[in-house]
């Protein structure tokens, strides 16, 4: 069936978009549409612009899809752009490998993990995705292509690796995978009572287990202003193989219609945080519902009804402003009356990605979930990133609709070295946007 | 099917379909006409756990290869026990009613190189008593309509002769089955504006591996065609003549 394709937020809607399917990483690139431009584009799991062109065309990678070669003996895949992270666990997991980093989706291409340098729950200790490819290749519109690596052309790697495809097609790529035991996480959840409690529990966790996250409870105010849920873990070793554990997830649930407005308010947010503040999953767990918890509901971006939803995702530096950036934030969408559905508190380590553009840097990143309600929405956010950008933070563009050309060039200082590498016939809404052109 | 032959292994439903055998540990001989593409299908089945792949680049238009195509592949993996037929192509109505020369074309490569294929691969199989031969037919050679009656000629001569092979080859254990998959979301199909009957080649080669392993010997992907083709079989000419299909 044709669905009518959206990004992930479904918002902005994008009308006038061609495509074009690649399914062979041998061949040339389309012609760009007369006045228009090309865009790579992997699952559509970006919330924003940065995987639409309005009034140009998309190439679709769903068929470029081949895996070129596995080593089970030293973990070094190399597979067509299109594969996506599910297609490599399915293959990989039973031969006893696993994912270096994997963001919170499996439902991501490889091109898509290359172009937005994603990032995991555990940034700490491995960096992004960037971090562990070894090549790959990249086919610009007129027709050459490159072997970029960290030590073949460098700048095209630097260029390419968080440059949201604009620097041409990234038609295959190498990477290194980890060795893991078994399919399980030995995972403990850790409540905290407010953003002080976190950060207190921050420094032992980060030393004792490579997998941290948080869930913070959207709408607690006042001296529980943050609290919320710790999720850690680690691979489980393989002694523990005979423990009892969670079974594999359950079949996948279908969100069939778009949800009604009214159907997300303040008390069904409530609900839904008295229950999350309730599970507590401790033990073995399989990887599914500790990495993709979401993956289980299938189209749940949905349950946000027809206008879709914003995603706001930005990292502060780990100081005072940085921490004050954090509460403030909080603070202003629990008093907002438009209650985040879904509130993530990550860390980021030090590790530098080899992408210029790469967003994760030492800190701390939070994401909200909003439905989109109009004017006032956007007006919310827009004070978000503005608290962003005072304590000298960044906002993701994966999960962006709506950051200014001003905020962009102070969130990414290396924009303008990067920009001679962007691919003549290749564009998006996204940088139309952030570059003052529509 | 542990040694398998697949002739237009580049195309959708090949691809897919050899994802799965790959999976089973089977051994493959791909044939296809483009080097590079028949080269990334062969690493993806590699990958994927084909316990041997060799691949030929070949046009199967050229008929005259067929016999020695056949006889290399069994020599390649030391012998044969399942062929899967999936190279076709959809050819242009109304160019073909313009020239006999299009029309030709589509003949040539659906149904004569499909027969020409299938004589050296029936005889053998019906003498080591043992294989499967997998052949894409289509819906559209149920009954022939003014859209697309010279694809449909194709398909329909080919599913005839499937009934005939299968009929004589019954007594030696040797399986025939016709695939006759509906609109598929395919290359090929890319022209095509899609609706909620188009399938996606994954499915379809579910479906057809499915069949395979139940002994069936013919099947409608998605199955819901089956019921659709009754009803349009069972049109009188009379009506079906003034109908715009
Ligand atoms: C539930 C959910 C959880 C998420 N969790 C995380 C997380 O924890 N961490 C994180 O970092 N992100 C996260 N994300 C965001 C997601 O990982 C990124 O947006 C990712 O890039 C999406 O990949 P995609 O294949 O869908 O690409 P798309 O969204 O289709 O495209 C993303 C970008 O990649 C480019 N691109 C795609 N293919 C190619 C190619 N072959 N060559 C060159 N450029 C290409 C596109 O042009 C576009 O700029 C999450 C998203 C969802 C929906």
């Amino acid at each position: 069936m044709k669905r009518e394709r959206t990004s992930w937020g479904r918002h902005p809607r994008v009308t006038a978009e061609r495509e074009h399917p690649v399914s062979w990483a041998s061949e040339a690139l389309p012609e760009p549409p007369p006045g228009g431009s090309l865009l790579p584009h992997g699952l559509g799991r970006s919330y924003g612009d940065a995987c639409r062109n309005e009034g140009g065309a998309l190439l679709t990678t769903e068929r470029l899809d081949h895996f070129l070669g596995f080593d089970p003996a030293t973990g070094v895949l190399r597979c067509e752009s299109g594969v996506t992270l599910d297609a490599i666990l399915r293959l990989v997991v039973p031969q006893g490998w696993f994912l270096p980093v994997t963001p919170g989706t499996k439902f991501v291409t490889v091109g898509g993990a290359i172009a937005n340098d994603v990032h995991g729950k555990n940034h700490v200790r491995e960096g992004t995705f960037g971090r562990h490819l070894r090549r790959f290749e990249l086919l610009r519109s007129d027709g050459s292509r490159r072997e970029c690596s960290p030590t073949q052309n460098a700048d095209w790697f630097g260029a390419t690796i968080g440059g949201l495809g604009l620097t041409g097609l990234v038609t295959w790529a190498e990477l290194q995978l980890r060795r893991v035991s078994t399919p399980y996480i030995l995972q403990e959840t850790v409540p905290f009572e407010n953003l002080e409690g976190f950060l207190a529990l921050l420094e032992a966790s980060e030393r004792d287990f490579e997998f941290n996250v948080a869930w913070v409870d959207s709408l607690a105010r006042g001296r529980h202003l943050g609290r919320g849920l710790f999720y850690r873990g680690d691979h489980a070793p393989p002694q523990l193989d005979a423990v009892p554990r969670t079974r594999a997830p359950a079949p996948r649930l279908q969100i069939p219609f778009d949800f009604p407005q009214f159907a997300l308010n303040r008390v069904s947010v409530a609900a839904f945080n008295a229950l999350q503040y309730r599970l507590r999953p401790q033990g073995l767990v399989h990887y599914e519902p500790f990495f993709y918890p979401l993956d289980a509901v299938h189209g749940w971006n949905r349950i946000y009804g027809r206008q879709g939803f914003l995603q706001f995702q930005c990292g502060v530096p780990m100081t005072l402003a940085g921490t004050d950036a954090l509460r403030e934030v909080l603070d202003r969408s629990a008093h907002s009356g438009m209650p985040s559905f879904l509130t993530v508190l990550k860390v980021y380590g030090a590790l530098p990605s080899p992408g210029w553009m790469s967003f994760p840097q030492r800190g701390f990143s939070l994401a909200l979930d909003f439905a989109h309600r109009g004017e006032r929405t956007l007006r919310l956010v827009d004070e978000l990133d503005a608290l962003t950008r005072r304590a000298g933070g960044r906002v993701y563009p994966a999960k962006d609709s709506r950051m200014s050309p001003e905020s962009f060039r102070a969130y990414y200082p290396e924009h303008e070295r990067f920009r001679g590498y962007v691919d003549p016939a290749f564009s998006s809404s996204f940088w139309r946007r952030v570059n003052g052109a529509r | 099917m542990k040694k398998v032959l697949v002739l237009g292994a580049t195309s959708a439903i090949a691809q897919a379909t050899v994802r799965l055998l790959s999976a089973r540990g089977v051994a493959l001989y791909l044939v296809g006409r483009h080097a590079e593409r028949l080269e990334a299908v062969a690493r993806d089945a590699r990958t994927r756990g084909a316990s041997r792949v060799e691949t030929e680049v070949l046009d199967l238009d050229d008929l005259s290869q067929h016999e020695a195509l056949v006889a290399r592949a069994e020599a390649a993996l030391a012998g044969l026990d399942g062929a899967l037929l999936a190279h076709g192509i959809l050819g242009d109505q109304a160019q073909a009613q313009g020239s006999y020369a299009e029309t030709e074309k589509v003949l040539r490569t659906n149904f004569l190189s499909a027969v020409s294929l299938l004589t050296p691969l029936a005889n053998r199989f019906e003498s080591q008593r043992t294989g499967t031969l997998v052949v894409i037919s289509s819906v559209a050679g149920d009954r022939g309509r003014q859209s697309n009656y010279v694809y449909g000629a194709s398909k329909g001569a080919l599913t005839v002769f499937l009934q005939g092979l299968r009929n004589r080859l019954a007594p030696a254990g040797v399986a025939v089955v016709t695939v006759k998959p509906g609109f598929v979301d395919t290359p090929m199909t890319a022209a095509v504006k899609k609706n909620p009957l188009f399938a996606s080649p994954e499915a379809v080669a579910r479906g057809l591996l499915r069949a395979v392993d139940a002994g069936r010997d013919e099947v409608y992907l998605p199955d819901f065609w089956r019921p659709i083709m009754f009803l349009i079989r069972g049109i009188p000419e009379r009506v079906f003549k003034r109908l715009k299909l």
